[in-house]
């Protein structure tokens, strides 16, 4: 239940870059480096030596750290962790020189190797990143400063700085997941919303599961959360705050029903879609004046609205075509063009936070597919199939998207995956049990 | 564990009284046949009446029949539909002592959000369709549970046939 409570005033990331001992530190554009755009890439073989325990009681938070650093890189597809049983080269202390030779000798293309000390409430993470075929470190070394309580976000921020490092892409280790967290048969199935790390681990409990909840979204700060509920016996979009747990409801209108919520880049905004005598459109609500406005007027369905980042335009979809259909209209409401050509029916568009891609769900032949496409439609890329897949949500460097998958059945039940925008690395987000409907929040602070 | 706040309570409480909490009954509205709406609210399994009654919500429920089907993402009333429908309004103009809430669904071959919104059309299309039959649009409301809650479970046309339905949930002491 203490979410980013906690988290937020003890991180207050000291992140400190400690002087970098070899003046090699500008070695950036040094051939260490994965173009993660590319097609099947081999995986880039890395050393990471257990971090070393400085201070007495660092031993398991340094070994635990490590851990979840390999896990982080080996996770991505585009790392491979080079067993602790394959190397030669011990490294006893944080300063000693790299034995470049015994890294080399293992394959090694990168090396990381680090410290943990604790002391009283606080423990200090440091790391340095060293390019073995070129012999030299990547960057400088960093530290952060946490609690006992944080390690795992250390650890992820460390993997983070590598990952950004090697890859040229933004960082998204240290972020959460909103998800719905479900149990039960399917036609009595129980809801209730969770969040985690993006990597599965620390899960908290929001609501418990008296009533029916869907499709939460962060807020662009992340610490609000927008979601649905029956809490009234009728749908309506709620907002709640992750500090104080404090949850308002949102757009109430007597007679109608609210969905489809999202924040606006700057979070002072939401878009939802709202439901009158059986007509469904799309509405903005001014979250600081309370004031709502319409944006679409059409007898047709239009919902899953999402903003562009630069918060000028809005994707959405619509029935008005026959059947569902991707669109692309100004911020402010107006004329839209539909952007989706292809065969079949296009549904959930989330614009990329950076930009580049608009991810959809498309049900084309009795399958459901998760696919990127440029925002004027051109580049369609399908990067999964299954009986269902659905809602596609961006990590916040807008290179991996998490979604849900349902198997079929009497027995079917959810499950979140993520997947590259390359298509590759496909894998289930380890969850307590089923889980649907994820909502990855930005990079925390 | 809930951490909905007292005020937000409240309002769910006072939205209960006036007009029932479709989500909060599981199964209260359901017919013998073990099918039914999630609504009713207020109203549990045993509290239907007897089904021989013809003023019973258990006459109601298996004798007029409280559904009608739709074909895949349509809300257009079928003539069956349309004959269930006729047989609802007479029978509720006869009996103005219930409430209704009209709950539309879809099969699970769609997403989420604009099932919700092709389940609250279909809802809508019943309750208009019982408007023009005389049926007073004050005691009516819907509701919609897009795929939310399936009857049949299969991941066959034969459950999705029964799934893509809209229910007449009715509750006594109405009249909103």
């Amino acid at each position: 239940m203490t979410l980013f409570r906690t988290l937020t005033p003890v991180l207050a990331l000291a992140l400190g870059l400690f002087v970098a001992a070899s003046p090699a530190a500008m070695a950036q554009q040094g051939p260490l480096r994965i173009t993660i755009t590319d097609g099947v890439i081999e995986p880039l073989p890395f050393a990471l030596p257990d971090f070393i325990p400085e201070t007495g009681g660092a031993g398991d938070y340094a070994q635990q750290i490590t851990r979840v650093i390999a896990s982080d890189l080996s996770g991505t597809g585009l790392f491979r962790e080079i067993p602790a049983s394959a190397h030669i080269s011990r490294v006893s202390s944080f300063d000693a020189p790299v034995a470049y030779e015994d890294w080399k000798a293992i394959n090694a293309q990168a090396l990381i190797t680090g410290a943990v000390s604790a002391s009283g409430d606080k423990i200090v993470v440091k790391f340095r990143l060293f390019d073995v075929y070129s012999g030299q470190q990547m960057g400088d070394g960093l530290q952060f400063a946490g609690t006992p309580a944080t390690w795992r976000r250390m650890a992820h921020k460390v993997a983070d700085q590598i990952y950004a490092r090697i890859t040229g892409e933004g960082p998204y280790f240290d972020s959460r997941v909103v998800f719905v967290s479900e149990s039960g048969p399917k036609d009595a199935r129980q809801k209730r919303l969770a969040v985690m790390d993006y990597d599965g681990a620390n899960v908290s409990y929001l609501t418990d599961s008296s009533s029916i909840v869907l499709a939460p979204r962060f807020s662009p700060t992340g610490n609000q959360i927008l979601f649905t509920s029956y809490e009234s016996g009728f749908p309506r979009i709620y907002l709640m705050d992750t500090g104080s747990m404090q949850v308002a409801a949102l757009a109430q209108q007597e007679g109608t029903m609210t969905f489809a919520p999202r924040f606006s880049p700057d979070g002072r905004r939401v878009l939802f879609s709202l439901e009158r005598g059986g007509n469904t459109d799309l509405y903005e609500l001014d979250i600081t004046t309370g004031q709502s406005r319409q944006l679409t007027n059409a007898p047709s369905i239009e919902t899953a609205p999402s903003y562009s980042p630069d918060g000028s335009q809005i994707v959405f979809e619509s029935d008005r075509s026959g059947t569902q259909q991707v669109y692309v209209m100004p911020a402010s409401g107006g004329e839209a063009t539909r952007i989706s050509g292809g065969a079949g029916r296009y549904s959930t568009p989330v614009w990329s936070p950076q930009g580049d891609y608009i991810a959809f769900t498309k049900q084309n032949a009795g399958r459901f597919h998760i696919g990127v496409m440029r925002s004027d439609g051109s580049e369609e890329r399908l990067l999964t199939a299954s009986f269902l897949d659905e809602g596609p949500t961006w990590a916040p460097n807008g290179r991996v998207i998490m979604f849900m998958r349902e198997s079929a059945g009497a027995g079917g039940q959810s499950s979140l995956y993520s997947v590259d925008i390359s298509g590759r690395n496909l894998r289930q987000v380890t969850t307590e049990g089923p889980a649907s409907d994820p909502a990855w929040s930005p990079l925390l602070p | 564990m809930t951490f909905f706040p007292k005020a937000l309570l409240i309002v769910a409480a006072l939205g209960l009284a006036a007009c029932n909490n479709p989500d909060r009954f599981g199964k209260g509205g359901a017919g013998a046949d073990g099918a039914g709406g999630y609504g009713a609210g207020g109203i549990d399994a045993n509290g239907l009446g007897d089904p021989n009654n013809p003023a019973s919500i258990a006459y109601f429920n298996q004798s007029v029949g409280d559904r009608v089907l739709f074909a895949v993402d349509q809300s257009t009333l079928s003539p069956e539909g349309r004959n269930i429908l006729i047989g609802q309004a007479q029978w509720l103009n006869s009996n103005p002592q219930y409430a209704i809430i009209i709950e539309g669904h879809a099969d699970e071959q769609g997403t989420r959000e604009y099932n919700l919104a092709l389940g609250a059309r279909r809802a809508s299309a019943v309750q208009d369709f019982l408007i023009s039959q005389g049926v007073a649009p004050t005691r009516m409301q819907t509701v919609s549970y897009g795929k939310e809650r399936p009857l049949a479970i299969c991941s066959e046309e034969a459950c999705y046939a029964k799934n893509r339905r809209a229910v007449t949930v009715l509750s006594a002491g109405a009249g909103a």
